[in-house]
């Protein structure tokens, strides 16, 4: 990987990288994908914004693509919580994922959060039973699913959307059991020795590459067009490996890949 | 074959062991930190009760083994799984271990409830706040493959302060493992009760202790996902006194009864029974 990075980042400094949205859901979705035609709403509770969820053409083969996403202008990250889904977010995904599993469409995601939102609404609508019945889910699906980390890959909220057959990062962003700042909150009780943690924490691309967390490193280029063809060539091509996989290998392997660790 | 009623005569008896003896010493002068009475600590009784409000205290593993089974018989008991060398680690744990006379912060094995045999688990909210481990994870996922190879159900009751910080992204990685244990016992048709005890929050709840059939609590123990100082900062406003309490998690549609502590055997033996498979299989 080495030669393909000018020099190497700190983890300090991915951690703030991977925090600058350099990268936007929209921009993502029309780049790596085409005919992108957006769905709506868990059926129960509303539709959470910040969970953007649809179908898709990728090199001409219909796909479900659901994405995190913080938000572009103020107003939006507001309305996104920054990219903190309530839990009737990770339920709307559970229903593409689920309408995916029937139709045999392949699922990837795109995960930049610091975490499900923690607030009083969210924890009376069931924010954990939202997440552990997404994980639950997503360990049953008949088809191949990929996750990709674009940004912030923060704790249970991320999991949510990241218990699949292959999980890839880009090579600005971090995924990470909680924040660097609530680690040393917890560990620590103190909130300001973030850096501290964040050098400890192993969340960087190539920590988790070397522990088996995730496959592979999306090496990021200032043309974005770049980065997006790389991504559409890389998932036809894994994406047509894990399709030939008969079903219950394939479900076998996705556990397997968990059972590890 | 009737899977559900094998024998119990090959499972040890339950002894008080002298560790579980008065972890609190009967004169003990003590506020319940649910309703705030002043109690003498023999006030709570065999079962650590609260006579005012019901609240159950916190237990340890082997004291809950007691309370709820006739017999016992531990597995994995000595399992040790290489883990992080996080800075203090390594202390911190043998201090866990040698305060809970545990090695892990859940207890694992086959029991007899009522009659009834089942794989149990127990986690000890004072082993490290029942934080998720590596070897937790482990235990717990063997618990289940165990149930799904012996046809057995499995009943789990729940006690974490959430992710096991010192092991990083392997704390995280043990919700997903278990809950595919869980996934492949669910599709052999095998029942998962949870009962949730004070306090469920953080990963645990966000995962296995929220994929069960059917989910009791213990009266006002607190189930939540976010800590309540994290929320309270982050939507400016404090929270009403029973957010996050069993009885509050219930009427919000997330649990299916809130049982007394001294009643629990006998309504999980009677979920079991209800869950045993008619006419054969
Ligand atoms: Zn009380």
């Amino acid at each position: 990987m080495v030669s393909l990075f000018r020099r190497e980042l700190t983890p300090v400094q991915i951690v703030k990288r991977a925090r600058e949205d350099r990268f936007m859901a929209r921009e993502i979705i029309s780049g790596v994908f085409t005919d992108f035609f957006e769905l709506h709403g868990d059926r129960y509770a509303g539709d959470d914004k910040s969970v953007i969820g649809g179908l898709a053409n990728l090199n001409g083969e219909p796909v479900t693509v659901i994405v995190i996403d913080k938000g572009s202008d103020i107003n939006d990250k507001l309305a996104k919580r920054n990219g903190s889904p309530e839990p009737y977010g990770y339920r709307k995904a559970i229903r593409l994922m689920k309408q995916a599993a029937k139709f045999g469409r392949p699922i990837i995601t795109f995960i930049n959060t610091p975490g499900a939102f923690p607030g009083k609404t969210a924890e009376d609508q069931g924010q954990g039973e939202a997440i552990a019945q997404s994980i639950l889910e997503s360990l049953k699906l008949p088809v191949p699913m990929i996750a990709i980390v674009y940004g912030e890959g923060g704790s249970g909220g991320a999991l949510a959307l990241a218990t699949a057959d292959q999980v890839w990062m880009f090579q600005n962003s971090t995924y990470s059991v909680l924040s660097p700042e609530g680690f040393a909150s917890i560990l620590w009780k103190d909130a300001k020795r973030h850096d501290e943690a964040a050098a400890v924490m192993g969340l960087t691309p190539n920590d988790l590459l070397d522990n088996h967390v995730i496959e592979y490193i999306i090496p990021e280029s200032r043309s974005h067009s770049r980065v997006f063809s790389l991504i559409r060539a890389k998932l036809t091509e894994e994406i047509q490996t894990l399709a030939n996989m008969p079903t219950d290998k394939l479900i076998a392997q996705r556990r397997a890949r968990f059972r590890k660790f | 074959m009737d899977l559900f009623n094998k024998p119990n005569a090959k499972l040890p008896k339950i002894k008080k062991d002298a560790h579980v003896d008065a972890q609190i010493p009967d004169g003990l002068f003590l506020a319940c930190p649910y309703c705030g009475a002043q109690l003498y600590s023999k006030q709570l009784g065999e079962h650590r009760v609260c006579p005012t409000c019901g609240y159950g205290f916190r237990l340890q593993a082997y004291e809950r083994v007691h309370l709820m089974t006739t017999a016992f018989e531990e597995w994995d008991a000595d399992l040790t799984l290489e883990t992080t060398d996080f800075p203090g680690y390594a202390e911190k744990l043998s201090r866990a271990k040698s305060q809970t006379k545990l090695k892990e912060s859940v207890l694992t094995g086959q029991a007899v409830i009522e009659n009834e045999t089942v794989a149990l688990g127990i986690m000890d909210s004072y082993f490290m706040m029942g934080s998720l481990g590596t070897v937790t994870g482990e235990k717990i996922t063997r618990l289940f493959e165990k149930a799904t190879t012996q046809q057995l159900p499995v009943i789990l009751f729940t006690a974490s302060g959430g992710a096991r910080m010192q092991e990083g992204i392997n704390s995280l990685m043990q919700m997903a493992k278990v809950s595919a244990a869980v996934a492949a016992h669910q599709e052999a048709g095998l029942p998962y009760f949870v009962v949730l005890t004070d306090p469920t929050t953080g990963g645990v709840t966000a995962s296995f202790a929220m994929q069960g059939d059917v989910t009791l609590a213990e009266p006002h123990a607190l189930v939540g996902f976010a800590g309540k100082r994290v929320i309270e900062q982050t939507i400016h406003e404090k929270v009403p006194k029973d957010f996050q309490r069993a009885e509050t998690v219930l009427e919000n549609g997330f649990i299916d009864a809130v049982v007394q502590r001294k009643e629990l055997p006998k309504v999980l033996a009677q979920l079991v029974k209800f869950h045993q498979p008619q006419g054969g299989r």
